[in-house]
């Protein structure tokens, strides 16, 4: 049987050659790209689900001369919904984009999800790097698909604090191989010890990770990029790209740097999340467009995400930090659906009223039920309503938080979903304004439904159905 | 390892340090984007130095390959960037007029 993990990366890479190529084709050689890929990248999950931790040394050269890649329960956990998002989001840019779009846009967003799929499973540290490279250049191209001068100058930034961001994990990673001589994960986790090498390393990877995650106060580049992308690019941002710097941080900090690191460092990044969190809704409560609204909603998720590595800190290995790592992981999915499904949501009332103006969104419950319904699903995964997903993991994350007696994180988490409750019904009810008569529930299939689903799932999916979260993170493979 | 190698490899590794530390000065101070551009270059010239200088052992010892590979491909990724950058950046200069 052929592998299936150099299959999640290279697929997606054929179909960006493909679509290059024969751009006449662009959409349909694109959706079917989409497909495989997502199919292939399922695949591998279940493979992690029913064997364990998943290993494929390309063409045979083993570390530490070769490149591996390799997957476990949490890669897998975030292939699996980084490649759902993708996929709805390829369904509803195949309605969206014009012919002429449609050309630039089907290259760059294969070639930005072989990044994601290849960063989700590199198992070593200059891979990474070069992943995570190719995710920001694409990244940024597709953000200036619109072509207008805030779009490109907000992607110019983009693309520049990202250069930065990566400079300073590449400096990271010469430390690592000048202190220990590898680069793969595991060995690299073998070899660290607490000195000062390894606590600069960790400083210049994790610090060049936030700045990608846009963790407050370095979130400034991210609400102008992501508002001003089209809606299946701002989808595809706010979800998948800045998760997947935070599943490197999370990584790195699991799996690599776990020996050095102090209580002090996990404090920081936790003070950090919880400016974000704040911040960030307030931002999103007074934010004008829909689409800034959404954008500011995720540097404030991000920072719920980060107030976990506080509490993981804190919390002693056994079940109750595997709860807890779960917990933080489930968030992380979550937000990745939720946000998605916002995004496309958003985009469809953008484009059938012209704008996206909360204020003058009257009507738009009546003009798209559709759309207007999977805001307000993508909502109640946000604020964190049960049955969500994100109720589940906040919920866990507040337990553990006063069972450890820091209540403080407490209180963050408890302002950050009220903040978001308001800036989520602020929108609603505009939307629910005049305009009596219903016209159909279902306006465009192709764009509305992708959206729909994403919501769902956040609402209904991963709060109710789980468990099976849990078992997959079980499959560790550094230990 | 000889005091000879290790010199080489402090004089040539932090002489790549200075030039990350000048390049993020350069990045952080000046607005232009050519002046950015040049700046993130230094510094990625500068990492590349520290790696290069990490692959040195001895006149008579051949250098490890690992780092050079890991500088090539970074010149690689490193061109691109730019020139991504320069694009937007023209684009920017055209609307501009």
């Amino acid at each position: 049987m052929i592998d299936a993990l150099p299959l999640a990366v290279t697929l997606p890479l054929i179909g960006a050659l493909a679509v290059t190529v024969w751009p006449a084709h662009a959409r349909g050689l694109g959706l079917a790209g989409a497909l495989i890929t997502a199919v292939s990248a399922l695949t591998v999950t279940t493979e992690v689900w029913s064997r364990g931790a998943l290993r494929a040394d390309l063409g045979g050269w083993g570390a530490p001369l070769g490149i591996a890649l390799e997957a476990d329960g949490l890669s897998a956990a975030f292939l699996a919904m980084a490649n759902l998002v993708a996929l709805a989001v390829s369904v509803y840019a195949g309605g969206y984009f014009k012919r002429e779009t449609a050309r630039h846009f089907w290259p760059l967003w294969l070639l930005l999800w072989s990044a994601l799929n290849g960063l989700f499973l590199a198992a070593d540290l200059f891979n990474l790097y070069v992943t995570l490279e190719l995710l920001g250049l694409s990244a940024a191209a597709l953000g200036a698909l619109t072509g207008t001068r805030e779009a490109v100058a907000a992607n110019l930034r983009y693309l520049l604090v990202g250069l930065l961001g990566s400079m300073s994990y590449l400096l990271g990673v010469a430390l690592v191989y000048a202190a220990y001589g590898v680069l793969d994960i595991g060995l690299v986790a073998e070899a660290v010890e607490p000195g000062p090498v390894a606590w600069t390393a960790m400083t210049l990877m994790i610090g060049g990770l936030i700045l990608k995650a846009a963790l407050f106060p370095m979130h400034f580049w991210l609400p102008p990029a992501h508002a001003n992308a089209p809606a299946p690019v701002s989808a595809a941002l706010s979800a998948l790209v800045v998760k997947a710097a935070f599943y490197l941080a999370l990584r790195l900090w699991l799996d690599v740097f776990a020996p050095v690191l102090g209580e002090a460092a996990a404090n920081l990044l936790g003070i950090l999340g919880a400016g974000a969190v704040v911040w960030g809704s307030w931002r999103a409560l007074r934010a004008e467009r829909l689409k800034l609204l959404a954008a500011y909603s995720t540097v404030a998720q991000m920072g719920y995400l980060f107030i976990a590595f506080p509490l993981l800190a804190a919390t002693p290995p056994g079940l109750a930090r595997e709860n807890l790592l779960a917990a933080v992981v489930l968030l992380a999915l979550t937000h990745g659906f939720a946000k998605a499904g916002l995004f496309l949501a958003a985009g469809m009332v953008q484009k059938t009223a012209g704008h996206d103006r909360i204020d003058e969104l009257g009507g738009a419950a009546q003009a798209l039920p559709a759309a207007t319904f999977a805001i307000g699903l993508a909502g109640v995964a946000l604020i964190g309503l049960p049955p969500s997903g994100t109720f589940l993991a906040k919920w866990m994350m507040l337990e553990q938080a006063m069972i450890l007696g820091l209540w403080w994180w407490l209180v963050v988490m408890m302002v950050g979903t009220l903040l978001a409750a308001a800036y989520i019904f602020r929108v609603l009810s505009r939307a629910f304004n005049r305009e009596p008569t219903p016209y159909r529930f279902v306006n465009d299939a192709s764009t509305e439904l992708p959206a729909l689903l994403l919501g769902l799932i956040a609402t209904f999916g991963l709060g109710i159905a789980a468990q099976p979260l849990w078992r997959l993170l079980e499959q560790g493979a550094f230990g | 390892m000889t005091s000879h190698v290790l010199g080489t490899q402090l004089l040539y590794g932090g002489s790549g340090i200075l030039l990350v530390l000048l390049g993020l000065w350069s990045f952080l101070v000046h607005a232009p984007l050519l002046r950015k551009l040049i700046a993130i270059n230094v510094m990625g010239a500068g990492v590349f130095h520290l790696l290069v200088a990490i692959a040195y052992r001895g006149i008579d010892t051949p250098p490890d390959p690992v780092p050079h590979a890991l500088v090539l491909t970074g010149i690689v990724v490193a061109v691109s960037a730019t020139a991504l950058a320069l694009a937007f950046g023209k684009r920017l200069d055209r609307d501009g007029d």
